[in-house]
């Protein structure tokens, strides 16, 4: 792929917390041309300079598989030292506070708040929906605003402050569904399943 | 805001697309890795695959072609067609499917169901009722539409949602293939029924009866096989005439 030259040697980690689909975010990565490795516990990490959170499950779910597997503590602290991560899915929820739907998991605290249900006559949202961007960002470069992306959701994220969110999409609320903190980016939507655009966002991730 | 899916629904045997009738009386479609990868550029917003071989080679055949399909097509992948298992579900993920549909072994094991959503997330287990009329009111069958499980098919669709289904696919025995309109009255009173979104499958054979299934029967996705295989009409045809008709598509 043309745009990702300058990126050869980057290894993305792909943290596989037991349920959580890796594959599909490892065939994007693959279809790129990007290196890519699964993280299923501490000693993974060593080589890893990004690392997805892929998003699957349920959040008290995933809190508990990486804590057996050692692996919160270490994700906690690449957060808070700020190294490049993108979480996908339920892995943009695991950067809030908590969640409704597992009130005694913790999540890794990076944005304040926490998950609730949608209220809405058909739940989870499956389908395609079109995103409002609310600012430029490395995230989104090329991308129209009002592209469509593939979402798959019961729960979705509390707003953020306005220099950290960067899209919301509306399903009777107007919700949160990409954010970013210095290089720890989330995103509610599924880019590895929304086509080309899709693939764009996760090009544009690995060059940040 | 959410658009209405098209999904293109490929019933796949010994490792090609194949189409029938009233589930029955098949023929070949075609090459379901060139049919997937058409689809795919033409606009569809899922895939749908369903193994109707119903033997565990025939199943193996179709994840074969389910990893091949899911290194070049970045949409959704569902997988059905004998998923009688969590071990049956977790080797569809693995071959590349983010979500799996259940008929028969849902039915004779409703546990399954929330065992599935347990593990894997109600998001990825599409529980599929292959409905037929009886007597004023819908029977759902199993075993490929052979055998009358006794059940109300909208009885059994709110138990299958209570249980963690995160999503219904519904299939008109009576109309499947037909090309003569979805059945309507079904669809609405099941998606009035229950929480979960549901799927319209059956007798597509025009965008009149895809706007039909949308509108009156409130459906929040449409499976299509043989107006979409035969090229009666394209994706991109289909979601121009939605679209006319103020429906949201993803262009």
């Amino acid at each position: 792929m043309d745009y990702m030259d300058d990126t050869d040697n980057i290894m993305v980690g792909i943290v596989d917390y037991g349920a959580g689909n890796t594959g599909s975010v490892s065939r994007a990565i693959g279809f790129l041309g990007g290196r890519y490795k699964i993280v299923r516990e501490r000693s993974d990490l060593y080589d890893v300079d990004k690392l997805i959170l892929p998003g699957v499950g349920s959040f008290g779910k995933a809190v508990e598989r990486m804590k057996e597997n050692e692996l919160y503590d270490e994700i906690s602290r690449w957060i808070k030292s700020n190294k490049p991560l993108l979480g996908i899915c339920l892995g943009m929820q695991l950067l809030f506070e908590g969640s409704d739907e597992s009130p005694d998991a913790e999540g890794f605290s990076l944005f304040k708040g926490r998950c609730s249900k949608f209220d809405a006559k058909k739940v989870p949202l499956i389908g395609w929906g079109s995103i409002e961007l609310k600012r430029d960002s490395k995230l989104f470069k090329d991308v129209p605003d009002g592209s469509f992306f593939y979402f798959l959701h019961s729960y979705y994220a509390p707003s953020v402050e306005t220099d950290a969110l960067l899209a919301t999409n509306s399903y009777g609320v107007e919700y949160c569904c990409a954010a970013f903190k210095g290089s720890i980016f989330g995103v509610q939507f599924h880019p590895e399943k929304s086509g080309e655009v899709g693939l764009k966002v996760i090009g544009n991730w690995m060059e940040v | 805001m959410v658009a209405i899916r098209i999904i293109p629904c490929l019933d796949v045997k010994d490792g090609r697309v194949v189409k029938g009738k009233r589930f029955a009386d098949l023929r070949d479609a075609g090459d379901p890795v060139e049919k997937a990868s058409k689809y795919y550029k033409d606009g569809a917003d899922e895939l749908f695959f369903l193994d109707i071989s119903a033997t565990d080679e025939g199943r193996k055949t179709m994840l074969e072609v389910v990893k091949k399909i899911s290194r070049r097509v970045f949409i959704p992948l569902a997988v059905g067609g004998g998923i009688g298992s969590v071990e049956d579900v977790r080797n569809a993920l693995a071959a590349g499917a983010d979500k799996v549909a259940m008929t028969t072994a849902a039915l004779k094991n409703p546990e399954l169901i929330k065992d599935c959503a347990e593990t894997f997330g109600s998001q990825c287990i599409t529980v599929s009722i292959d409905a037929k009329r009886i007597d004023g009111s819908w029977r759902a069958f199993i075993n490929g539409g052979k055998v009358d499980s006794g059940r109300d098919a909208i009885e059994w669709a709110k138990e299958a949602v209570s249980l963690g289904a995160g999503e219904l696919l519904l299939n008109s025995i009576d109309m499947d293939g037909t090309q003569e309109g979805y059945d309507i009255e079904l669809i609405r009173k099941i998606s009035e029924a229950v929480s979960a979104p549901v799927i319209a499958s059956g007798g597509a054979g025009s965008p009149e009866h895809i706007l039909e299934a949308i509108k009156d029967g409130r459906a929040d996705a449409v499976l299509a096989a043989s107006i979409l295989h035969y090229d009666t009409y394209t994706i991109p045809q289909i979601k121009e005439y939605l679209s006319a008709n103020g429906v949201l598509v993803r262009p």
